[in-house]
């Protein structure tokens, strides 16, 4: 790692580009979201909206699976987001790291919640 | 051979932006979009459990169902809807602005201000168009 001489403007930046795939992952899983309201939204034009086409709508499990990708990149999707939310305003490392893990834990149960959501109907 | 002097003017200092100068500051519309990119999605991240409850009581029962109709026709749940819905489509359109922008599509000032003001001409009637639905005027 400490390469003799490598320092000041001939330090060697590399970083391990975590950015770059927290980055990625955020514009990926919006796209998934998007396309699933898309889904959503266009099967609930065609008709009139009752507990039973809603309900038959979340029946198979293909759209079970679809959904909780959907709902899985959400919240990655809001991790990325509300972190970047801290990052910029939240400066101790402590209140900074207690907030992260909260938000981190916070979103594995809803998505842990997400599941039996979808697989009781 | 002349010589230069420097002119030794007070250059003008920028500094990160307190309180007081936020009121007055004047944020070009793509700003606006920016920041209510965030707050919209915090909203949205504060909101996921009740979100998450409404969704659920959508599909337990035909008895839930009901319980959820009483419920969203109580008119505070109606503002707390509609202020959701609003920040859903304003985070889905600016969204895909922000994709596009990422895409190097429109990067240039002004058809970048030009999509500012579809993502404001786009989410407002939508959202004034879930407020007539919501209650009960169409």
């Amino acid at each position: 790692m400490a390469r003799p001489g490598a320092i000041g403007s001939k330090r060697l930046v590399v970083g391990a580009h975590y950015g770059v795939g927290s980055f990625l992952g955020q514009r990926i899983t919006s796209v998934v979201l998007v396309i699933w309201v898309l889904l959503i939204g266009l099967s609930l034009l065609s008709g009139s909206l009752s507990y039973d086409t809603w309900a038959a709508m979340f029946a198979p499990l293909w759209m079970k699976v679809i959904s909780l990708i959907a709902l899985l990149s959400l919240f990655y999707h809001a991790w990325v987001g509300v972190r970047n939310i801290w990052m910029d305003y939240v400066t101790p490392v402590w209140a900074r790291l207690l907030l992260q893990s909260i938000t981190v834990l916070w979103l594995i149960g809803c998505a842990v919640w997400s599941v039996q959501i979808l697989w009781r109907v | 051979m002349s010589t230069f002097t420097a002119t030794k003017r007070p250059r003008r200092l920028y500094r990160n932006l307190n309180f007081p100068l936020l009121l007055t500051y004047r944020l070009p519309l793509a700003g606006v979009v920016s920041i209510m990119h965030r707050v919209s999605g915090a909203v949205l991240f504060l909101a996921l459990p009740f979100l998450l409850w409404l969704f659920d009581l959508s599909l337990i029962s035909e008895v839930s169902f009901e319980r959820l109709r009483g419920l969203a026709s109580n008119f505070l749940i109606k503002l707390v809807l509609l202020l959701l819905i609003w920040s859903f489509l304003h985070h889905l359109i600016a969204g895909i602005r922000y994709l596009m922008l990422d895409l190097h599509i429109g990067l240039g000032l002004k058809s970048s201000r030009t999509s500012a003001i579809v993502v404001y001409a786009v989410s407002v009637p939508l959202t004034l168009l879930a407020a007539l639905r919501l209650f009960g005027a169409i």
